[in-house]
């Protein structure tokens, strides 16, 4: 099978692994490194946990703008959650081609909406105007459909301009390119680069108020109440150390899969723009192609049409409508995404798979 | 801390807090970190995932003999968290013994008081809306009878809620109409638990993962590992009472005593793995740094409110006086007969020299 879903999850690092094991310890445990206990626990067992937690937290926190914290959640969607109901926002302004994690939680929060309009090209304005009263701004760093890279600093000076906070999901950039600087809220979560599922962050800056909104123990400050996963934490930890290493090197093998691939799909259109965006993301449409039989097709290709959450759905994705394509164009697009453990002669395999199929269905 | 070291034979006896993690979890893990596809991809290898997870939540509601609905969060504070939010019924009452995740959320939801030895008042239950009621209370130990609870609120047009943290995959699952759990207390990993919905209509509708209640990319082998746990079985439970026996008698014996050792209405009401242990002239927190040096760990109250010095909820609501004096002893699946009479001599020579001091 080769694995063209980067952007819905991602292979989990040996490292990771690595790094979690000796904090699933059992009964055997003889008090070595490692162990099972609960972080919050005081005893000897219980620190030797938590020292494991704040290692994991500086790790992530260095890929993390200086001067805010790391709270662990359980992902990315609790974290975005938490930022927005946190702050009790009541005016917010949102580009429309945000995660469901930020556009259904703004609709549930009763907050007003301001939707930010992203051009053909998927890239917000950064002079958009922010309108009067607007207490926060919620724009991703990079977009998880069809790549585009936002200017997150840009807007984040606008939304301060305006009297607002920003909130960056940062869940797609994170550990590959260089973290939203001037952001006050940044979410991001483990198993998009090579880490754990169950475990995400909210970076807060310092001298930002947020509410709880899931109580319990008082872990993390009293900010979010819930035993942590030592393993969950150092899997995190260790992905991010290993990103903040590679990511020069992890850039540049992109940028070659980047290459092959579109040099070998130059009879598919790109969706969103060829510049501002990460390039381990390719959406790509053909017009009149039927993509649930290039799925049926190509079964050992592992790629996707839109957003994991929203597959299956039938739901038409809606960050393609805000490029402004229509119905039909939105339906003949598909999402090939790649990274660290993809290689060039996949890329190529994949590609020959899809042309072929897309031919014989005659587009 | 030096493994292999003579002199350091460390004893867990704080099962309450979190419990080692079985073998056959691990294992379990291990095959959901190989299948790391997102469940929610459509494509062969996220649809391997969907299966494997599926076959998760089966195995979890055959272990439990759970008929309901399974949805899969990231422990029992989201699991509480996320029913008090999404129930159609508003949370009317919860028990002044209640976990924190619960209490934070009460608002002006009434509070129900205990007697002496811990337990609800069954004629002040039953009222309508959502009830919350923890199974086994998480400091003492002491078990709600949730089913005769159940039938009280169901007879007055509410709905239980039973925070089963503490009892699932020890104790059969008590009749309750929603029900949190946690894996991370029977021997399953830490970040993984669930809420137990006897009827999707007791919820309001959502559209995301998990039947729309609960966003965010499943946690397989987190799934996996809870699913094997519970498959571990509780055949050791027996063993538990007999330890939990010995270590009530050693107490009392060493000048003790067992806080809700009885209650005014009914006797053995308490689960097994857990005991709350007053050492009268000693503090909870001097207890426990002495215990701490000899490798036992123990806990005051439950592991959250730890070092907080917060006087224990629970022990106020039951009008004990000597809350400062308790430390919690949780004992576990492979807690052994010669960690109980180790622990049991260490409280016997420190309660001996506080009476000589």
């Amino acid at each position: 099978m080769i694995y063209l879903d980067y952007q819905a999850t991602t292979p989990l690092a040996p490292e990771a692994r690595e790094a979690m094991l000796p904090w699933l310890a059992g009964p055997d445990w003889n008090g070595g490194p490692g162990g099972f206990a609960n972080p919050h626990s005081p005893h000897r067992a219980g620190r030797a946990a938590a020292a494991a937690v704040e290692v994991a937290r500086d790790q992530v926190a260095s890929l993390m703008p200086v001067g805010g914290r790391v709270i662990f959640t359980s992902g990315a969607t609790e974290a975005l959650n938490f930022a927005i109901l946190g702050r009790k926002t009541r005016q917010i302004a949102v580009s429309n081609i945000e995660h469901a994690a930020v556009l259904d939680t703004v609709k549930g929060s009763g907050a007003t909406v301001q939707p930010l309009a992203v051009g053909p090209d998927g890239v917000l304005d950064p002079a958009i105007r922010i309108a009067p009263g607007t207490d926060m701004v919620a724009v991703m760093q990079v977009n998880n459909e069809i790549g585009t890279i936002q200017p997150v600093d840009a807007l984040a000076h606008a939304a301060h301009a305006a009297g607002a906070l920003f909130l960056c999901d940062a869940v797609q950039g994170f550990g590959r390119i260089a973290a939203p600087a001037e952001a006050d809220m940044i979410a991001v979560s483990a198993h998009k680069i090579h880490g754990p599922k169950g475990i995400g962050a909210l970076w807060l800056r310092d001298g930002i108020e947020l509410s709880p909104v899931m109580f319990g123990g008082g872990q993390e400050g009293g900010l979010r109440s819930g035993t942590l996963s030592p393993a969950l934490c150092a899997g995190f930890g260790a992905v991010a150390a290993l990103a903040s290493e590679r990511m020069e090197q992890d850039s540049a093998h992109v940028a070659l899969l980047w290459a092959k691939a579109r040099a070998n799909t130059v009879l598919w259109q790109l969706n969103g723009s060829a510049d501002a965006r990460w390039l381990g993301n390719l959406n790509l449409r053909r017009d009149g192609l039927d993509v649930a039989r290039l799925m049926s097709d190509c079964r050992t290709v592992a790629f996707s049409a839109g957003s994991a959450c929203a597959s299956g759905s039938g739901r038409p994705s809606h960050v393609l409508a805000a490029l402004g394509l229509d119905p039909a164009a939105i339906k003949s697009s598909v999402r090939l995404g790649f990274g660290r453990y993809t290689t060039l002669r996949e890329i190529e395999d994949a590609c020959v798979l899809l042309n072929a199929a897309a031919a014989a269905q005659g587009v | 801390m030096t493994a292999n070291s003579p002199l350091f034979d460390p004893i867990y006896l704080d099962h309450a807090a979190t419990t080692p993690l079985l073998p056959a979890a691990r294992e379990a893990m291990g095959v959901g970190f190989d299948v790391w596809a997102n469940p929610s991809s459509p494509h062969g290898a996220g649809r391997a995932a969907r299966a494997a997870l599926e076959d998760a939540r089966a195995r979890v509601k055959a272990a439990l003999g759970w008929q309901g609905e399974v949805i899969f969060t990231s422990g029992a504070s989201e699991a509480l968290a996320l029913v008090i939010g999404c129930s159609i019924k508003p949370l009317s009452a919860v028990s002044a013994v209640e976990h924190e995740a619960v209490l934070r959320l009460s608002g002006d939801a009434v509070r129900l008081s205990c007697d002496s030895g811990g337990l609800l008042n069954e004629a002040e239950v039953a009222r309508p809306g959502l009830v919350a009621v923890q199974h086994a209370n998480n400091e003492t130990g002491v078990i709600q009878p949730i089913s005769e609870l159940a039938a009280a609120v169901r007879g007055a047009g509410g709905v239980l809620l039973a925070d089963c943290a503490q009892t699932a995959g020890k104790l059969a699952l008590p009749d309750a109409d929603l029900i949190a759990i946690s894996a991370h207390k029977f021997g399953g990993p830490i970040g993984i638990g669930a809420l137990l919905v006897r009827d999707w209509g007791l919820l309001q509708p959502g559209g995301g993962q998990e039947r729309g209640y609960r966003g965010g990319t499943e946690n397989l082998p987190g799934a996996l590992g809870m699913a094997a746990a519970l498959e571990a079985g509780r055949d050791w439970m027996a063993g538990a009472q007999h330890l939990r026996g010995k270590l009530d008698a050693a107490i009392v014996a060493g000048g003790g005593e067992v806080v809700a050792a009885t209650s005014p209405r009914v006797s053995g009401h308490r689960i097994a793995t857990i005991a709350a242990y007053s050492m009268p002239g000693m503090t909870a927190t001097a207890q426990l740094i002495r215990f701490d040096g000899m490798g036992i760990a123990v806990s005051a109250g439950s592991a959250c409110s730890s070092g907080s010095l917060k006087t224990s909820h629970v022990l106020q609501a039951m009008g004990y006086a000597g809350a400062g004096e308790v430390i919690r002893v949780s004992i576990g699946r492979e807690t052994t007969e010669r960690e109980v009479d180790r622990f049991a001599a260490a409280w016997t020579t420190l309660a001996q020299g506080r009476a000589a001091a």
